[in-house]
């Protein structure tokens, strides 16, 4: 497409200016964790590793680590599950109330999280008499990471059709050799997709998270903004969040290749 | 000669639309069937009845000896080439063909080579590791013939296989299909919507309209002795004659039909006298339409009906017979060309029978 010279180079400075406010704080916060201040003085007088040195031994920031990579591990396998089994169901069968189930499912997303959380502590607590625990944030979090899968395995299901499922059966395959060998490698790239989606969205979780873990079980959100406003503590939560903004940015990075990858071969086939 | 399969009452209604009505039917072993009808006549639903992926309301299905109704698509012995072809795009051309072999636990060797052997049937030797996205549209057609026929099913079922090629392509796979079904000997199932198709191929002919069998016969009875005015105008061109008009140019009400390459176009001068053998009729030409080899011309008869003439365009020069427009002609036939259709319908509009000829150009 031509655009004329002084559009494009306005919306070439406006699309530069947006990528310089999301990614200068980003930038700073990586910077800061070698600032050899304890106040983050700017600009950096002195570069440090002292600073990763105490995040790396510190109790606190290593569990709640580990506390969140088991929720969003545990929470995505559920998602993985129930989202593809709604997905299928909703899918061939029609029936009265179809749309009303799909609707019910989709809803948790949109939901205020404070009003998820504070329902959900109600229903463990009072209603179902359980314990809040490592669980309790688990079927927390599934309940909202279960959208990510189910909508990115609706929407393969609809531009694929059910003629190649169709086409295993007539060629010998029976249900559970079709989904083995058709169904789950057609699926492959969106439960990918669907997957690091909901794997982000519990890792980052913060409002759900706080009505329905114990005091004990503290996820890595929670841990960085209970030490947020603790002055010793500053240098280490901008570690913790520097090590993030890395650590997030490879399975993007790989989920965009992937899916770029076998989404051509699906489409092309057709 | 042994049936392949063979339907009786066969029915399939989906809420108040019947697909399929009642049908009943015999085909042999070893032949070219097709069924061929307007979109909506039931042909592709009879052939997901006979594939099992749909469930008949009610009636049976069988193969061979076998009655296969209630069996899932996955334990009859017979294969579908999907309108689509709906060939794996995460596997390649081999495991494509393969597939049918692989569930049904094949040794590999064998497997290899009897995938090998399909795909040089179909003239894709070579090809074995391409991904589906790298073919074109005519190869993805014969890979999905391949990896149906590498199963060696009873019967072969293709839902409109033809319909995405281009025409140069399409004419080239009708001949090429016809003389794989030879070489292999399988009974092939045939869906099409195309008329020419279906005549180009087939040892015999169902014509579908509203669920129902409305002729089946092999393509030179169909073509010649159709059997309604509804065959008639779908199979070819054709010239409805009734109602007055026929009784006042034939004699009778009929409905008769005559095709137009059996109608001679001759100066009011050179007309011959009727007698009991040749027909004459009177009127003007209305359009001259040059399609090429032939030409058809579009004569309103004094009587009041409408007949399309066509004729071979064998002289170099065709001048004369596009200057005819709005000048008066008349028109000849052997009285042995009508098809009597045998007054069963007399309410048939005329127009019906000439309008589905355009689906097929």
């Amino acid at each position: 497409m031509r655009l004329p010279v002084g559009l494009r180079a306005a919306l070439t400075g406006f699309t530069l200016l947006v990528l310089v406010v999301i990614y200068t704080p980003l930038l700073l916060v990586v910077l800061n964790s070698f600032n050899a201040d304890r106040s983050f003085g700017w600009p950096p007088k002195k570069l440090t590793l002292h600073w990763w040195d105490v995040a790396a031994h510190s109790e606190g920031a290593r569990a709640a680590l580990w506390t969140s990579l088991q929720v969003a591990m545990f929470a995505t396998v559920i998602a993985l599950v129930l989202g593809t089994l709604a997905a299928m169901a909703l899918r061939r069968t029609r029936f009265f109330g179809r749309n009303v189930v799909s609707l019910l499912i989709i809803l948790p997303i949109a939901l205020p999280g404070i009003v998820t959380g504070l329902a959900l502590r109600n229903a463990f607590k009072t209603v179902l008499g359980l314990e809040l625990s490592l669980l309790t944030i688990v079927i927390a979090h599934a309940t909202f990471c279960i959208v990510t899968v189910f909508n990115n395995v609706q929407a393969r299901f609809q531009r694929l059709g059910g003629n190649l499922e169709d086409a295993s059966m007539d060629l010998g395959a029976g249900p559970f050799t079709t989904f083995r060998l058709v169904t789950l490698p057609m699926l492959r790239s969106a439960l990918l997709a669907g997957g690091l989606l909901s794997f982000g969205l519990s890792f980052d979780e913060i409002v759900v998270t706080t009505f329905t873990a114990s005091s004990q079980d503290q996820t890595l959100p929670i841990w960085i903004f209970q030490n947020l406003f603790r002055p010793n503590q500053a240098p280490v939560v901008n570690v913790v969040a520097a090590v993030l903004v890395v650590l997030s940015a490879i399975p993007i990075y790989l989920a965009q290749k992937l899916s770029g990858g076998t989404a051509k071969a699906m489409t092309g086939a057709r | 000669m042994p049936t392949a399969i063979s339907v009786r009452g066969l029915s399939k209604h989906f809420d108040e639309v019947r697909a399929v009505d009642g049908l009943d039917l015999d085909i042999a072993d070893g032949e070219f069937f097709s069924m061929l009808g307007p979109s909506g006549s039931g042909k592709t639903t009879v052939l997901r009845l006979l594939a099992g992926f749909e469930q008949p309301t009610s009636g049976r299905i069988q193969l061979g000896d076998d009655d296969v109704t209630d069996l899932p698509p996955y334990a009859r012995d017979v294969n579908t080439v999907f309108q689509d072809y709906a060939i794996f795009p995460h596997l390649s051309v081999r495991q494509n063909v393969e597939y049918g072999l692989r569930v049904k636990k094949v040794p590999r060797g064998e497997r290899r080579r009897r995938a090998e052997e399909s795909l040089a049937t179909v003239r894709l030797e070579g090809y074995g590791e391409r991904r589906p996205h790298q073919l074109s549209g005519g190869q993805r057609q014969r890979v999905a013939l391949a990896r149906a026929l590498v199963n060696r099913p009873k019967v072969l079922l293709l839902d409109e296989p033809l319909g995405a090629l281009d025409l140069k392509l399409r004419r080239e796979m009708q001949i090429e299909l016809k003389e794989i079904q030879r070489e292999v000997g399988i009974t092939f199932v045939f869906v099409t919507h195309d008329q020419e198709e279906a005549l180009t191929m087939s040892d015999r002919i169902a014509v579908f309209n509203e669920g129902r069998i409305e002729q089946l016969a092999t393509p030179v009875e169909l073509y010649e002795q159709p059997s309604s005015a509804f065959v008639a105008g779908f199979v070819g061109t054709s010239n409805l004659l009734e109602g007055a008009v026929a009784r006042a140019l034939l004699g009778a009400d009929g409905p008769f039909v005559i095709r137009p390459e059996k109608v001679q176009l001759v100066a009011p001068a050179d007309g011959p006298a009727p007698d009991a053998t040749t027909c004459v009729a009177e009127g003007v030409v209305r359009e001259v339409v040059y399609l090429g080899a032939t030409t058809h011309s579009v004569v309103e008869l004094d009587a009041g009906a409408i007949l399309t003439v066509s004729h071979q365009n064998s002289d170099r020069s065709i001048d004369a017979a596009l200057e005819r427009r709005d000048q008066r002609v008349v028109l000849t036939w052997r009285r042995d060309h009508l098809v009597s259709l045998g007054g069963s319908d007399p309410d048939s509009p005329v127009n019906r029978a000439a309008s589905p000829e355009e689906e097929t150009a």
